[in-house]
Parts: C-alpha cells; sequence; structure tokens
C-alpha cells in the first residue's frame, strides 16, 4: 500500500518508546484489526461511540500499518438537524489524526429564533489522539484499560451569531483522557472519557458563556454488549457545559445499535437524546451513521 | 513382526522430531477455564477435534497466513492444539506441547497475522455451533497470548 519514507520515518519516530522491535524488521502491512474493534466514529470524526470518544485508534490498521476511516453522520432531531461529515487516519495503532465539518440546520426553528428560516450553524472539528497505555482487546488478563489522551479544537464560522447569543468566543480547545476497556468473556465493552471543555452544545453555540467563560471537566462514556461478532448495541452518556444563560443546557445520552456490514462498511443507528437547543425543548430523535474504515 | 511394526508407522501419521523441552501443563500459558457448561458448548472432546481441524483446514486457505504454516509439522500441530483447546476449555487434557513463546519462535507471526488466525478459528467455531458468548470466553483466554505470539 502507501509506503512514503518520509511518513514511515515520522511514524517510526513517534512509536519509538514504545514498542521494543526496529520498525526495520516488521512488515508494514494495512488491515488486520477484529472486527468492531476500531469502534465507530463520533461526531466529531474521532473513533468511539457516536457520543463518546473511545481510547481506540480510527481505522483498521495494527501496529504495523497505516488504516483510516471516513464517516457521514445525520442526526435527525424535532426541529433542527446536525449532519457531519468526516475522516481519520490511524497511524500504527497509536497516533490518530481526524477532522470533521458539522452544519446544524436550525430549519423552522431559526426563524423563531431570530435567526432566519433555515440558519446553519457550521463548525470544523480537528483532533489528535494518543495511546499512551494499554489494549482494550488482547489484554484480557489485565484490568489496565486501553487509555488515550486527545485534543479536539473546534473552530465555529459563525463567530458573529454566538457571540450574539452570549457565548465568549468562537474557537474552543477540548483536552480529553479516555479509558476503554473490552470485557471480552463478557462480551461487553466499557469506556470511560473525561473530557475538559467550555464547548456550548458541543461548540455549535460557541465556547463558554455569561454563567461560566472557561473550561470545566465533563464526563462521557459508553457501554455495548456485542450479540454477534458483526452486531454491537449499547447505550451512551455525556455531560455537557451549561454556560449559556439564555438556552440552559442538559446532558445527552443515546442507545446504539452498530452493524460491520462488511469489514470496510458499519452503519450505526440510535436514539439520541439531546436535551434542549437553543431554549428548543426537548431535542430526542434519531441518529444515522455510515462508516468506512480501511 | 518388523514388517507389521512398519505397516503400523505407515497408519499413523508420524510426526517430525522436535528438540527434547520440559513437558507441563505450565506450557499452555494459561489455566483451564472450570465450567461443564462451556465444555458442553464446544461439545467435548469431538468438537474441539473438529474446531481444531476446521481452523487448521481453514489457514491453509487463507493467503493472509498460508506461508506461515507451510514447511510446518502439521500433524503434531493438530494434536498439540486439540491438547491446548481441551486443556484451556476444562476438559481435562493434559497439554504436551512448547510454550507459546518457544511455539511461534522464528515464525515471524505479526499483530494482523494472530488477527486472522482468530477470524479462522472464529469461523470453524460458529461452523460447530459454538454460541457467540462461548467463543469469546474462549478467545479471552486466548488473547493475551499475543504478547508471546506476536514476536516481531
Amino acid at each position: 500500500m502507501i509506503r512514503p519514507l518520509l511518513l514511515s520515518a515520522m511514524t517510526a519516530a513517534l512509536v519509538l518508546p514504545a514498542t521494543a522491535p526496529p520498525a526495520e524488521a516488521r512488515n508494514r502491512r494495512s488491515g488486520g484489526k477484529l472486527l468492531l474493534t476500531n469502534g465507530v466514529s463520533t461526531v466529531e470524526g474521532s473513533a468511539g461511540g457516536g457520543l463518546a470518544t473511545w481510547a481506540v485508534v480510527a481505522g483498521n490498521e495494527t501496529r504495523d500499518g497505516i488504516g483510516g476511516a471516513g464517516h457521514a453522520t445525520l442526526v435527525a432531531l424535532p426541529d433542527f438537524d446536525l449532519e457531519t461529515a468526516g475522516a481519520a487516519i490511524g497511524v500504527n495503532d497509536r497516533v490518530e489524526l481526524s477532522y470533521a465539518r458539522q452544519s446544524f440546520d436550525t430549519r423552522a426553528a431559526g426563524a423563531a429564533l431570530g435567526l432566519g428560516r433555515g440558519f446553519t450553524f457550521r463548525q470544523h472539528v480537528i483532533g489528535a489522539k494518543l495511546r499512551v497505555a494499554g489494549d482494550a482487546v488482547f489484554d484480557q488478563d489485565r484490568w489496565l484499560p486501553q487509555i488515550a489522551i486527545g485534543v479536539q479544537h473546534r473552530i465555529n464560522d459563525r463567530g458573529a451569531t454566538v457571540r450574539a447569543v452570549g457565548a465568549r468566543a468562537s474557537r474552543g480547545t477540548d483536552v480529553y483522557v479516555a479509558a476503554t476497556k473490552l470485557l471480552l468473556a463478557r462480551s461487553l465493552l466499557l469506556d470511560g472519557t473525561l473530557r475538559w471543555t467550555k464547548a456550548n452544545q458541543f461548540g455549535l453555540l460557541g465556547f463558554g458563556g455569561d454563567r461560566r467563560a472557561g473550561h470545566g471537566v465533563q464526563a462521557e462514556g459508553s457501554a455495548a454488549y456485542m450479540l454477534s461478532r458483526r452486531l454491537v448495541v449499547g447505550a451512551e452518556y455525556r455531560s455537557k457545559p451549561d454556560n449559556l444563560g439564555f438556552a440552559r443546557e442538559q446532558d445527552a445520552w443515546d442507545a446504539f445499535a452498530a452493524l460491520a456490514v462488511t469489514r470496510h462498511l458499519s452503519v450505526t443507528a440510535a436514539y439520541v437524546d439531546l436535551g434542549d437547543i437553543a431554549t428548543v425543548r426537548d431535542q430526542r430523535g434519531a441518529f444515522l451513521s455510515i462508516q468506512g474504515a480501511f | 513382526m518388523i514388517l507389521a511394526l512398519a505397516l503400523l508407522l505407515q497408519a499413523v501419521p508420524a510426526e517430525e522430531p522436535v528438540d527434547p523441552y520440559p513437558v507441563s501443563n505450565a506450557n499452555a500459558g494459561t489455566t483451564p477455564i472450570r465450567d461443564p457448561a462451556l465444555w458442553r458448548a464446544f461439545h467435548g472432546r469431538e468438537g474441539v477435534g473438529r474446531v481444531v481441524d476446521g481452523m487448521v483446514d481453514r489457514v491453509q486457505k487463507d493467503p493472509r497466513i498460508a506461508d506461515i504454516f507451510k514447511g510446518h509439522d502439521l500433524v503434531r500441530l493438530r494434536r498439540v492444539l486439540r491438547e491446548h483447546f481441551c486443556h484451556v476449555l476444562g476438559g481435562g487434557c493434559d497439554y504436551t506441547g512448547r510454550t507459546m513463546r518457544d511455539a511461534h519462535k522464528d515464525m515471524g507471526v505479526q499483530q494482523a497475522d494472530m488477527g486472522a488466525l482468530i477470524e479462522n478459528l472464529q469461523a470453524s467455531m460458529r461452523a460447530e455451533g459454538v454460541p457467540f458468548h462461548a467463543q469469546n470466553r474462549f478467545l479471552a483466554k486466548l488473547a493475551p497470548m499475543r504478547r508471546d505470539v506476536v514476536q516481531r
């Protein structure tokens, strides 16, 4: 597959502290991960569940290769639509670089909010994740989960509007630590993630606000049960800051099913509850996502 | 009588000799799961035999890893795998093979190869009708052996 020398040198430098044998002794190769053990794509482009980012690295690659994933997701709510599309690259099952483009269509609610019908918030999310310890899948004789640290930088391109509703900034950076463990003997996958963030509604309504300006710690997590090699069902929870005085924000949760149609294609469907968004109450609806991975 | 012995040796597929090593159940790399329900889920010794044969047949046809098994003593491999699986699944067999580290020495197994092997084992267990959750209990015992199996 693709083996640019420069990239190989870069990845070798990145994994030096991690594994003993020199990179030259191993054949570079693509693929090799077991089905669904790379999770799916979150709405932020990183590998995880739908809402919660996990410690797993995107793509089907092992420590010996480069992999990637792409996704398109629609969250259809009673009064809003959130569409995201993005891609992630996984290097040596150690480093993940991700990008997602989100658009949040206010539809008729936009007129009621004084923004104009169909007013759409748009946001870029650029992420990097580093696996620092453990192997979620293979370390079945240890309690240590797979642990990763990561950053997500968000750029909202409706700066004037988000400031007008009380946000302090149109850009923000999240820092998170994720712990993911497959309890294979119980066919159960658990994730717990702590996120240091100031994002209002994932950043779609800007960052910080009149109630709280700065970062705070939020928690997210997933529990997933494998019904078969290809089919996983589970639930997720994600707490969110409540920075804006004009529109209170609640925590989000979902119940999902993810199906690996093939090694390279999976689909996720979920019932998701995002709470109230921009004063519009009870935004519960459908989460539909398609992911490709190599 | 020598003729009879020669005929007998021909009838039973012979294993190639290996260097002597200390034989111990500790070589299995893990302790047995003591749950009769799991042993039944694998359909006992006959079922385990079919799972092993199915896996060895599959890996030889899997272009991702077939080369690793070329030139290997598959007669011995089938026997020690049967012992190993039976031992780990609580079937009461003794494992007489080498340690995971020694058995895989110089085979050059990469992480992706072990993934492919697991997929072939899963296919073989499915063919035997082993329920998914019983498969996972067994795989959870084998997974940590990656540290000894994957050597590059």
